[in-house]
Order: structure tokens, then sequence, then C-alpha cells
């Protein structure tokens, strides 16, 4: 019997595994996650798995693996790939063949350098757990400094804020939100934190940062000093690659991979966070992704691909983030847009419209109250993956339905 | 089959594949025009994480969940695949004199 191995069990490995199941494939699969949760959903840790206390939120439940004969190992990490025997060895001790193997190993919260990792007063988010602990410091009237404006930094912002924290934002770039969001959606947000009380402070970094018996201390090279509760890192995510790296795998920020999840050794794929592609709607230019669909939509097709498909990467990046009651929605990307046109849809919602120099529409960045955003970013991503060069005015008239720009 | 019809909206206030929530006693429910003029109500959350499937977009016969992408039959109320695995409840509709009734 084949036996396919899965070593990651975030989203990505575990829809992997569950379309692999769909496809009907009728062979061994090994689900292999160092965490000793099942599978869960992240994009609440940051949000109600804080703010509300929520349980995480399983792909499915624990019992259901083992009825659909999927072997989820957990609390397991994989300390050695050999591509040449095709052989994992696990912190277990045992030894594992496959037939196929998908590397699924996410990234990781990147750290501030020199801060102990068992720190708890400086603090960062990855997991289930680490939410809980924060869930447990982030109380009314504590001081908090969140180092590093971008989307986790800033929705912890605005959940600390939301459960009554004194929250301070430090970004070290000119304004928050520097990768991939426009100046003015990133403005809106920044206004917004503002409004809600929070003291964003943009273009100043940290000096040092320090424990100091249970409270945080941030120094920052503007001479101020923010002694705080908590201090929460949220200065992006490195890729896991190690195994991949120590088993001799091309290694491009992430595991390189051709456009259908292909390493560079046989029968080995990866997907998610911890890969970067090729993107062919942009010409090929080699990107990695860290969002929620990415990884379930690269599980899906490494599945699909390890049972003997030829389906390549087609979709249009996309993202949001939930800050207080406004969601912010990105689809495409925006790099090498020289026009930018704005479509208001009342409501302080509005949508960006990222065009290259031949009209083409490379990406859509909106943001507003609940949802308001979302249809017309969907409809915007359909537009970019058909390559569609959209009427400007079209754009710009919320009366025009950007529905009816699909079929023309 | 309840009986209790509650009326929606006028026909016209549902442009062809388009989608509008409706309220009504504490609920909340979508209700569809398909391509074809054929009128369908839903349930108002996804089953995935209780989000107004109204924000969504409608594609031929398809709601998609506009925060997660969670595809339904607004026709039979089924879930497409991942993320929803639990389908949407469906209710009668019915159109009189112009307007749109659901029955709850």
């Amino acid at each position: 019997m084949s036996h396919f191995v899965i070593v990651g069990a975030g989203e990505c490995g575990a829809r992997a595994a569950w379309a692999l199941r769909e496809k009907g494939f009728d062979g061994a699969i090994t689900l292999i996650g160092e965490e000793t949760l099942p599978p869960y959903e992240r994009p609440p840790l940051s949000k109600a798995a804080i703010g509300e206390a929520l349980e995480p939120k399983f792909v499915a439940e624990r019992n259901r693996y083992a009825e659909e004969h999927i072997d989820l190992m957990t609390g397991v990490s994989v300390d050695a790939l050999d591509v040449a025997t095709k052989q994992l060895s696990l912190s277990d001790g045992s030894v594992l063949a496959y037939d196929k193997l998908l590397l699924a190993t996410g990234a990781r919260a990147r750290a501030f350098p020199g801060v102990p990792r068992d720190s708890r007063s400086i603090r960062m988010l990855r997991t289930h757990a680490d939410a809980t602990a924060l869930r447990a410091a982030m109380l009314p009237g504590k001081h908090i400094a969140i180092i590093g404006g971008g989307f986790i930094g800033l929705e912890l912002a605005a959940t600390a804020r939301m459960l009554g924290a004194h929250v301070t934002v430090v970004e070290g770039l000119e304004r928050v939100l520097k990768r991939g969001v426009p100046l003015d959606i990133a403005d809106a947000v920044t206004a917004r934190h503002r409004l809600e009380g929070v003291d964003v402070r943009c273009g100043v970094t940290i000096a040092s940062l320090t424990d100091d018996a249970g409270k945080a201390t941030v120094r920052l090279t503007d001479g101020d000093v923010l002694a705080v509760d908590l201090a929460l890192v949220g200065i992006g995510a490195m890729p896991n690659t190690e195994l991949a790296e120590r088993a001799g795998l091309r290694i491009e920020n992430g595991i390189a991979v051709d456009e259908r999840l292909r390493t560079s050794a046989p029968d080995v794929y990866a997907a998610g966070d911890c890969c970067s592609f090729p993107l062919h709607l942009y010409g090929g230019r080699r990107v990695r992704l860290e969002s929620w669909r990415n990884a379930q939509e690269q599980g899906s097709l490494a599945a699909t691909n390890m049972l003997g498909g030829d389906q390549t990467i087609s979709a249009v990046p996309w993202f949001w983030s939930d800050q207080y009651d406004m969601s912010l929605q990105i689809a495409g990307l925006s790099d090498g847009a020289v026009h930018h046109l704005r479509r208001d849809l009342g409501n302080n919602a509005f949508i960006l419209f990222h065009l290259d120099a031949d009209g083409r529409l490379l990406a859509a960045s909106g943001i507003g109250p609940g949802n308001a955003v979302a249809r017309d970013i969907r409809l915007a991503e359909m537009l970019i993956a058909s390559g569609a060069h959209p009427d400007p005015d079209a754009l710009v008239s919320p009366g025009v339905k950007l529905k009816s720009l699909l079929a023309a | 089959m309840s009986d209790n019809w509650v009326e929606v909206c006028a026909e016209d206030d549902i442009d062809e594949e388009d989608v509008i929530r409706f309220d009504h006693a504490g609920r909340t429910f979508a209700v569809y025009r398909s391509p074809d003029a054929a009128f369908f109500a839903t349930d108002g959350l996804c089953t995935h994480e209780k989000i107004h499937l109204a924000d969504g977009l409608v594609m031929d016969d398809i709601i998609e969940c506009p925060k997660h992408n969670g595809r339904f039959s607004y026709k039979t109320g089924e879930a497409m695949g991942a993320p929803v695995c639990v389908n949407l409840k469906t209710y009668p509709v019915k159109v009189e004199d112009g307007s749109v009734f659901i029955s709850i």
C-alpha cells in the first residue's frame, strides 16, 4: 500500500490530508504535527481566541482522523529527512518510509534578538497556547507595548484595547503595514487605532528590550522608555525550512517549489507558509505567502499533484485582517502598479484598485466596517485572475457593479 | 412545512444573481434571486463562522461567504467543501403580486 506522509499539521497539512481522502486516495496517510492539539485554524488566535477566550477551532475533531484512516501524530517532530532512502526520522525515535512526502512545516514567529523564549513579560504569538497566555495577561488597566505594526501587531493591539489594556504600538518604518498595504489604507487603520486610544509610534526603533522581573522595559532609539506589563513581539515570520535544508533541498526564501509545488527532490512536495513558488500571474516572480487561504489552497493543490494530477498554482494572493469592527482585504500584488483608483462605498468603506501602466488590474485593497468591501474585493480578484484591463471610470463609480465588468 | 409566510421585499429589490439580508424576529436570513430570476432563501449566517452571507458573492446557484470563501448551493443549502462542512438550512419562497415571501 502506498504511504503518503505530511510533515506539519497546520491548516495546510491538515487540508492536504483531507483533500487526499476526498480525492479518493485509499493508501496510508500519516500527518505529523509538533503541537499536541489536532490541526486548528490560526486566524482567530490574534482575535477571538484572546478577546473571547474562543476554544481552538479544529479543522476536524480528532476522532474524525481515525475514522478516515489518517494517522494523526501530534507532539512529534521530524528530525531528519533522507530523500535518497525516502525515510523520515522522528523525535520519538521511529523511522517512517514514504512514497510521497508533503512538507507543510509552516512558519514561526520571528524572535527579538536576545529575548529568552520563556520570558513571561515578552511574548510572541503563534499557537493557541500562546493566545491563552496572552489572554491571561491582557487585563484592563495593564500596559502593553507591541513591537511591530504589521497585521499581527495591529490585530493584537485592537484585541488588547478592546479588553481595556493601555496599548502602545512601536513600528520602525515610517508607517504601519508597510509591506503590501497601500498608504491610504494604512492611514485609515492608524487613524482608527488612535481613535480607540492606542499610542501608535512610527519611525522609531527598539534600542533594547529586556525582561525585568516580570515586567518589560522597552527602550526606544528616540530616548523614550516604555515600562510595561507585557511586550508583544510581532516582527514577522520565518519559514520553517531547516528540515528541508538539511536534506539538501533547494531553499530560496522558503523551500523552493515549482508551480506544481514540487521541491528539488523527487516525490517531495512543499506547500503553505514554508514554501516559495513562482506566480505565473505576475510574470513568474517567486513569492512566499503567509495566509490562511494560501495554506488551504496549496494543501489541496499538493494533494491533487501527489495523486498524479497536473495542476499549477493559479490563485490570486488574498488575505484579510480584522481590527475592531473593521475588516481589510487585499487581493493580488500591487508592486509595479502606477495607477491607484479609489472607489468609495460609503460608511467609511473604500477600495483602491492598483493598475499597471497598460491598465491591467494587478491588485485591489479595501477597508470598511464588517464585510463591506468583501464582495467587490472578490470580484476584483476574479478580474485580476483573468488579466482584465477594466474601464477606470467604471472602477471609481460605485454605481457600476463590478460584476458587470467581469463579463466585459 | 410551516405556512408562516413573511414578506421580505419587492421582487425588484433583489437583482438577478444577487442576495439581500433579511432580519425578522431576531433571526437573520439571506434571500437570493438566481440568474434565471427564481427566488430562494437560506439562513443568513455561514455555518463556519457566523458571517452574514448577504455580504458574499452570488455566482450561478452558489453563494460564497465573504470571509473565508466557503461555498453553498443556495438552492439546496449544500456545503460545497472546505472550510464549510455543515449545510445551510433553506426556506420556501413565493412571489405574490410583485412581493417576495419566505416561510419560516
